[in-house]
């Protein structure tokens, strides 16, 4: 971590930069927060660690605004994010620094918590550079004990890989933490029946509270208006008058991002009711994948995406009625 | 002294609910939130604080006002029923409990909410102690107890019961309904016991020496014109995360929903951190996101203060510490400007 704030404050003094876009001290050792650092001072409240698993590619769209460049930091599938965003004309790469941090695996709170542990006042082990393989939790209740693994976010058990797809330096070591196959648990949904799914959707999305966190988080969700905020229109982002209103804010979303959505799982990280929405934008990336050959979007900039592109092999729309 | 032992709480809700509507913790799909009982549900009453609070059952996030019904020029109007029937709700925590007390002040008020009144009216609240408070916990800096929550009924878990105290008359009446299932050997001796405990849980909490100091309805204009704002928002989502879940938040939109058969009007949650919250004909008074996430703290810690005889409309919950999910949240505001008083 100490590289980081070394290299930031050189290129802050050098006026490579005008300001720094990383991670900020929580008041608790597990909730840091994104910041902006104007100053080397401002500095000493860096952090970067375990509990980064913000992604700050989106924060890239209002830096570019202002004047001089931003230094960022992103992780490997935060660059993701990064060149979709730079594909879509919404940052610009002239106004950014990219210095690719090393990343072993984001922790996610609600893991650590849903293994019964409270009371929380200390977590050791969650250094971004130290491979230590299990957290050390000091808590009221006595001292605890989580494998780094068990308390990772869904996302990394599906890390897409350890290289930063863009970046002007990397520092830092990165490890790809992927132990699960990316789409088995859409495989899983899709094995159900109609009714099944139905339910289980049903039970997941009757827990949304239209706070809109996840379409606010969202790389992919970069509107400067969405419809959802509109006005002159009844299903409007507040209210859940019905629950089929909820599903279809979701579904809407999800045909929203297809084939834009980097699958970069901040939309589940932040859903304050744990609700998977990863799920519905995994299913239309397999289905992408499928239909149309692999593809991630992200991996490169100005790359073609399959539902904006057309071929003479592209699938016909008539599959949809003959999958079922 | 009256007890329930924790085994046996599913014959305890089925006798509640064979005469009224029984709101508890329910568990759906690995989430803990206030739901109505029946046999099929999971009750839970050992997460410590549910996604969102008892609020709902009260002022619910969505409900119809009145419903408009359009046959060729004739138009009906068919207001909604309040609520008559009686309801429990069974297990709120202390915090919870003293957010129904700022909702009070903004509801039953002149001009009185009749909705939120009749379901005042008809709910008998069943406390329940909080035995293991958590490191997001900071009501005691609003001065409440967790050990004692002050409702119809308190409940607190000593060992493998719960200890069963009446409180008020709803409470009593309550509590004669269930003399079969409650049992009279309770021992008070332990219930102190575990309330001296829990008060010295809360001590050791990292947010328990939380200072409002300089936080009053007096302080608006300094706290209002402070730079601080321009860094504190900077990281935030413009989610309704923190306002959804805080068991203290009361603004709400009025919409009507056009039906193919008329229009029905309801009201729903508002966010102050939403681009249109107080939108009107010419405009918003609130233009950038500073101002939108002032306003959430300045109202909580400044202006509620100010019209309720310095009532804070934050009960230290410690939701918002909990999911907002860029890690703000009050307390690092009311820090922020500790910290900037005492390098003055």
């Amino acid at each position: 971590m100490q590289e980081l704030v070394t290299r930031a404050k050189a290129l802050l003094a050098d006026g490579t930069v005008s300001r720094v876009l990383g991670w900020k001290n929580g008041d608790m050792s597990f909730n840091p927060e994104p910041s902006f650092f104007e100053t080397e001072e401002s500095l000493a409240e860096f952090v970067y660690d375990g509990f980064c698993g913000a992604n700050l590619s989106k924060y890239m769209i209002e830096a570019g605004k202002r004047d001089g460049k931003t230094l960022v930091f992103l992780k490997p599938c935060d660059t993701y994010s990064f060149n979709q965003l730079l594909t879509e004309h919404r940052v610009d790469r002239e106004k950014a620094y990219i210095i690719g941090v090393g990343c072993r695996g984001k922790l996610d709170i609600e893991k650590i918590k849903k293994a019964g542990i409270k009371g929380i006042l200390k977590i050791e082990g969650a250094d971004a550079e130290l491979n230590d393989e299990t957290l050390k939790i000091k808590t009221i209740y006595g001292d605890s004990e989580i494998a780094y693994k068990d308390a990772m976010l869904e996302r990394c058990h599906v890390c897409k890989g350890k290289e930063h797809m863009i970046y002007d330096e990397v520092i830092g070591e990165s490890q790809d933490t992927c132990d699960k196959e990316r789409f088995a648990e859409v495989s899983k949904i899709e094995a159900m029946s109609p009714d099944e799914k139905f339910e289980f959707f049903k039970a997941e999305l009757s827990k949304c509270i239209r706070c809109n966190a996840c379409r606010n988080v969202c790389p992919a969700c970069s509107c400067r208006k969405c419809v959802f905020d509109s006005t002159k229109f009844d299903a409007s982002k507040k209210a859940n008058t019905t629950s089929f209103e909820e599903k279809m804010f979701h579904i809407i979303r999800a045909f929203h991002v297809a084939g834009r959505c980097t699958d970069c799982g901040e939309c589940s990280r932040v859903c304050p009711e744990g609700i998977p929405l990863h799920l519905f934008n995994r299913k239309f990336i397999k289905d992408i994948n499928e239909l149309y050959g692999d593809y991630q979007a992200g991996a490169e900039v100005n790359q073609r995406g399959p539902l904006t592109n057309f071929t003479f092999d592209d699938a016909e729309p008539s599959i949809v009625k003959e999958r079922g | 002294m009256l007890r329930i032992a924790k085994d046996n709480l599913t014959a305890l809700f089925r006798e509640i609910a064979k005469s009224q509507s029984l709101f508890l913790p329910v568990k759906n799909a690995g989430q803990t939130n206030y739901g109505i009982w029946t046999e099929d549900k999971e009750a839970d009453l050992d997460t410590l604080k549910t996604v969102k609070s008892a609020k709902d059952i009260f002022f619910p996030q969505s409900e119809t006002l009145y419903t408009c019904f359009k046959d060729g020029k004739k138009i009906e109007i068919k207001p909604q029923e309040l609520e008559k029937e009686k309801f429990v709700v069974f297990g709120m925590r202390a915090c919870d409990i003293e957010g129904i007390k700022v909702l009070d002040k903004v509801f039953l008020s002149d001009p009185v909410d009749s909705f939120y009144k009749a379901r005042r009216d008809h709910a008998t609240i069943v406390a329940l102690s909080c035995s293991e408070p958590e490191e997001s916990c900071f009501c005691s800096a609003f001065g409440i107890d967790c050990a004692e929550p002050i409702a119809d009924v308190r409940i607190t878990l000593v060992g493998d019961s719960y200890i069963w105290e009446a409180l008020s008359q709803k409470g009593e009446e309550l509590t004669q309904s269930l003399k079969t299932v409650l049992i009279d050997d309770a021992d008070e001796k332990a219930l102190k016991e575990e309330k001296e405990k829990i008060r010295n849980i809360v001590e050791m909490l990292p947010l328990s020496d939380l200072s409002l100091d300089g936080f009053s309805g007096d302080s608006v204009s300094e706290k209002f014109d402070s730079p601080i704002w321009e860094e504190l928002y900077k990281p935030c989502l413009a989610c309704g995360t923190c306002t959804f879940v805080c068991p203290t938040c009361q603004c709400y939109d009025i919409k009507d929903y056009t039906t193919n058969k008329g229009v029905e009007r309801y009201r729903c949650w508002d966010s102050c951190m939403y681009s249109d919250f107080t939108m009107m004909a010419h405009g918003n008074n609130r233009t950038s996101q500073m101002q939108r996430y002032r306003q959430r703290f300045m109202h909580k810690l400044c202006y509620f203060p100010a019209n309720n005889d310095g009532m804070y409309s934050c009960v230290g919950c410690g939701r918002c510490v909990e999911k907002c999910p860029q890690g703000l949240n009050i307390v690092k505001v009311i820090k922020a400007f500790n910290k900037q008083g005492g390098e003055k």
